[in-house]
């Protein structure tokens, strides 16, 4: 718990007004390395994060791995993997591999877009509504408990079949509308939780405007959750994103992993021995998903140190470092 | 008691809250026509048991709540006079306050010098960044918080219950206050730490020349560090006076239970069949007569009827009962 | 499946009643924690006869509260016991497992916890728990439970009519008096109680005191009473255990170590409650806090904040022994009163 709130502590006070005089907060150099000394101890955040990071570096940078331009349709359709084609070709004589890593940038700016401004949303709405109460809260969760109530995927279909050809723009903006509801729902919950901690009304009593109390006092012990929003909304984004454009919404001509499905299931990829199509980005879009979750349950462990695996000791057999314990108490 | 302009005042104090929803709607009285005093350099302590209306008086005081009824004056203005917004940080910063929960009255997510520094701001706008730290620096100190400098780079779960009380002391202090309102700041801490605490405050009495209104719910405690002592019951005050003189001869029989039921170490234990079982005051819809009547042993008639004023019965020692008012002695508990 | 004589109880216990109904023997339970082991309690040791009623006082942190669930069997990770055995009526029960465990718990041992509201469903009535809680150890009879129910009830000076009320409509005093009838369902042998008049004002903390002991004199069990305020129980105990950093500070007859306190943070504690009645003293209580239990210190655990400490105090960990009656933790107990820390 500690290291989390001392990095987010941290953060947040070195670039908040009023808070930057010496003795009131660390500097990010000295949070971020200690972030990083957490994640290392953890199995599952390291393993999540090493494999955003080589998502994210082939996002980047995807001409230095795969040179080919992944929508030029110049080679032999229907080729299986070799090493000039490492999963081979489509049946309109793309490169598989190409599409791939070239896919990862639209695919992750969707995840990591839409998931940022779903978070933000989520956090302005279930804040106010937690903090404010009154007439500020019922409205505000009125409307997010009807987006609540309402199935999200089946919602995303109906108004993207409406909406003309929409772009990753629009097929983010949509994914923000409909998925915020979950996470403001938690912050409002959390938020309602902390409101009646005495260090709030305290800051009151100080004659701290309300505003204030919000932004500077609340949303920084909210950190953890809101991370954990975060990373939940990727996650879901990701596939809803993707199960989209399986079903032919967005835009088919983009080159993204979910219109690979689309285009391996209009040739029928599967039924016709070309396997790879359809796994490669199935397998990538579940490779994508497992990263976030992994660094989700990280944090989890993390921040509540209750979750974390301890070696159980029963009193048939001492471990090692309590039988050196017990050899150095004298008498 | 000094005959100078109290620093604090309040004349028919009351705030009720509505509970319950539709056809069930009830009023809950948690303080009713409370009219206190606090003077200057004085410790004055508030006791009684939860439901007594406390807690209530202290966010009255702090402006948390608007009363009902009644009026408080700070240094002869009423405080429902003060409208724009440097009024109210002039009086917030008079009279502060400091919190029972030492775990939960700062943000852990922020250094021991957050609040302080805050505060400083948003009170003594005068000073300039390194004039702030200076005085925490000094506060700290005053308050028993060596070596300040490195305390003040401390996050709270780094420091003790005793320590984050202290520091809450320190917030209040550097606001250059007149009184502070001390809401049963050493409840929640270790019975050996509490005793530092209350020196402190006494301290703070007599070396800053700051008044102190100290909630408490333990009477030993009010004993040690009070000149003067409110007992409350059901939102009424039940008996005021110095601290000696209410305790050694209590007038109101809830005073006489409460001072029974302190475990004495050192007296024996006297069982008697009438033992009162603590039950919850009736602050909901109570109508009038006295709220005490039901577990008095020498209620009479006229308890349920009219309702008790506060009248003095000695020098400057007040209670709210009719059978003490009459001139019996008043032996209940 | 018979619960009422399970094989692995010593049946040969009953016929010696005139033994100790608990034996503690260098009890120890550790804390794994990032910062390395924490040994919350240390070599903990004694007796509880037969309807015996036992105070262990402490401050927070002295591992009273861990010491509780050690001996009931209730730690879990990170805590656990690292040495040493709880006889309850002759059989370890740091040996059994949790179906072992059931037949004991309940009818021979129970507990009541620091704050009913945490303790007690919200969503249920007392009836209704009191019902889980004997379906639970066998009991299936609804005549047998709806009688029980009542009867604890009454015990504890509640009137049945209650068993239909949900928690939050019981003050605060009833909702501790309803888990201690919960725990003297099956008149148990041993009561263990944490705190249970923490969350209560003072008067009604002494008329569930009074009730406790009447009940333990009716009914003869045997109660461990954990609490931080020593005057708490001072009327009430037969023997005092005062705790420090998860050791045995003073061990011995309640008005002894009361009158005479031989170990100085016992006298410290006695010291820092301001008193009622007789002149008004300044007290300083006990300054600084106690220690990191991760890291304890090498010698007494008590020397950095001891009024009386010598060089001879740090060198080496102190041993309990006994002075007169009582058994102290100190290399220079105070006798007959003198050396108060002054």
């Amino acid at each position: 718990m500690a290291m989390i709130f001392e990095a987010a502590a941290a953060q947040t006070a070195g670039q908040l007004p009023g808070a930057t005089e010496p003795g009131s907060g660390g500097n990010a150099g000295q949070a971020i390395g200690r972030m990083w000394k957490a994640i290392r101890s953890n199995g599952k955040a390291l393993t999540g994060s090493v494999l955003l990071a080589l998502f994210v570096l082939l996002a980047l940078f995807p001409w230095a791995i795969a040179k080919d331009n992944p929508s030029a349709e110049i080679y032999k359709p229907t080729l299986g993997p070799s090493t000039a084609h490492l999963f081979g070709t489509t049946s309109y004589g793309q490169d598989i591999f190409a599409q791939a890593v070239w896919g990862t940038r639209e695919t992750l700016i969707i995840a990591v877009v839409s998931g940022v401004l779903s978070t933000i949303l989520s956090v302005i709405m279930g804040l106010a509504a937690g903090y404010l109460g009154g007439a500020w809260d019922s409205v505000l969760n009125f409307i997010t408990d009807v987006l609540l109530v309402v199935p999200t995927f089946p919602l995303l279909i109906i108004i993207v079949a409406y909406l003309p050809k929409v772009g990753v723009p629009g097929l983010i903006a949509v994914l923000v509308i409909t998925g915020y509801s979950y996470g403001a729902r938690q912050l409002r919950a959390q938020t309602l939780s902390v409101r009646s901690r005495d260090y709030l009304e305290a800051a009151r009593v100080r004659g701290e405007r309300r505003f204030y109390v919000i932004m500077v006092e609340i949303i920084p012990s909210m950190t953890s959750l809101i991370v954990a929003t975060f990373l939940g909304t990727a996650v879901y984004n990701v596939l809803a994103a993707a199960g989209l454009q399986f079903l032919g919404f967005g835009d088919p001509s983009s080159v993204s992993w979910g219109t690979m499905l689309y285009w391996a299931e209009n040739n029928e990829a599967l039924q016709t021995g070309q396997y790879l199509w359809a796994i490669v980005p199935g397998a990538l879009i579940a490779l994508l998903g497992a990263a976030f979750v992994l660094i989700n349950y990280a944090f989890d462990e993390i921040s509540n140190p209750a979750l974390a695996r301890v070696p159980i000791t029963r009193t048939r057999q001492l471990n090692p470092i309590l039988r050196r314990l017990g050899a150095n108490r004298s008498g | 008691m000094t005959d100078a302009a109290p620093v604090l005042r309040t004349e028919g104090l009351t705030r009720h809250f509505q509970i319950g929803g539709g056809l069930k709607r009830k009023t809950l009285h948690a303080v009713d026509d409370v009219s206190l005093q606090i003077g200057e350099r004085e410790i004055v302590a508030l006791a009684g048991e939860s439901g007594s209306g406390k807690s209530t008086i202290a966010r009255l005081l702090a402006r948390v709540y608007r009363p009902t009824a009644g009026e408080v004056y700070f240094q002869g203005r009423p405080l429902s006079g003060l409208r724009s917004r440097a009024d109210m940080l002039s009086y917030r910063s008079d009279v502060p306050m400091v919190f029972q929960d030492p775990f939960s009255s700062i943000n852990p997510v922020f250094r021991v010098s957050h609040g302080m520094l805050r505060s400083l701001k948003l009170h003594r706008p005068e000073l300039s960044a390194a004039e702030r730290l200076a005085e925490a620096r000094r506060v700290f100190e005053i308050v028993g918080l060596t070596p300040a400098e490195e305390t003040l780079n401390r996050f709270p779960h780094e420091l003790s219950g005793g320590q984050r009380q202290r520091v809450g002391f320190a917030q209040a202090l550097a606001m250059r206050p007149k009184l502070i309102l001390a809401d049963e700041p050493v409840s929640m801490l270790d019975v050996s730490i509490r005793i530092g605490l209350l020196n402190l405050m006494k301290k703070l009495r007599d070396e800053q020349g700051v008044s102190i209104l100290y909630i408490t719910h333990d009477i030993a405690s009010a004993r040690y560090v009070a000149d003067r002592l409110i007992v409350m019951y059901a939102g009424q005050i039940a008996e005021t006076g110095p601290v000696e003189d209410v305790l050694s001869s209590p007038r109101h029989p809830y005073t006489q239970l409460l001072l029974s039921a302190v475990p004495d170490p050192k007296a024996d234990l006297s069982i008697d069949a009438n033992t009162d079982r603590g039950e919850p005051p009736r602050v909901i819809n109570p109508g009038p007569g006295c709220r005490f009547r039901w577990r008095c042993p020498l209620a009479i008639t006229d308890c349920a009827s009219i309702t008790p004023p506060l009248l003095e019965l000695s020098p400057d020692h007040d209670a709210a009962c009719l059978v003490a008012q009459s001139g019996a002695e008043v032996k209940a508990f | 499946m018979r619960t009422d004589q399970a094989e692995w109880l010593d049946a040969s216990w009953a016929e010696q009643s005139g033994g100790p109904i608990l034996e503690v023997r260098d009890l120890s339970v550790c804390y794994h924690t990032k910062r390395g082991d924490v040994l919350a309690v240390d070599d903990v040791s004694f007796d509880l006869a037969r309807g015996e009623f036992l105070g262990i006082v402490g401050e927070s942190g002295c591992g009273k509260s861990t010491l509780l669930f050690g001996i009931a069997q209730l730690l879990s990770p990170p805590a656990a016991i690292t040495g040493g055995s709880v006889r309850f009526e002759g059989t370890n029960l740091v040996d059994l497992n949790d179906h072992q465990l059931a037949s004991i718990r309940w009818k021979k041992l129970s507990l009541v916890m620091q704050s009913a509201m945490n303790a007690l469903n919200p969503v249920k009535t007392i009836s209704a728990q009191f019902t889980d809680a004997m379906r639970a150890h066998g009991v299936t009879s609804r005549q047998e439970i709806a009688d029980r129910s009542a009867e604890v009830l009454r015990m504890v000076g509640i009137d049945p009519q209650h068993l239909r009320s949900y928690p939050h409509q019981l003050s605060g005093g009833m909702r501790q008096r309803s888990m201690i009838a919960m725990a003297l369902l099956f008149t148990p042998d041993l009561v263990i109680m944490d705190e249970p008049t923490s969350a209560l004002d003072v008067v009604a903390q002494r008329s569930l005191m009074i009730q406790i002991k009447e009940l333990q004199q009716r009914l003869g069990f045997a109660v461990i009473f954990v609490t931080h305020d020593m005057s708490l129980v001072s009327h009430f105990s037969d023997r005092l255990m005062v705790m420090y950093a998860g050791q045995v500070a003073e061990l011995g007859a309640t008005r002894l170590v009361f009158d005479s306190p031989r170990h100085p943070y016992s006298s410290g504690l006695l010291d820092a409650f301001p008193s009622i009645r007789g002149p008004k003293v300044d007290l300083t209580g006990i300054p600084g806090s106690p220690p990191d239990l991760a890291r304890p210190p090498s010698g007494c655990r008590f020397a950095p904040r001891c009024p009386v400490v010598v060089d001879a105090c740090q060198e080496q960990p102190v041993e309990l022994r006994h002075v007169g009656d009582v058994l102290v933790r100190c290399i220079r107990p105070e006798g007959n009163g003198v050396v108060r820390g002054d």
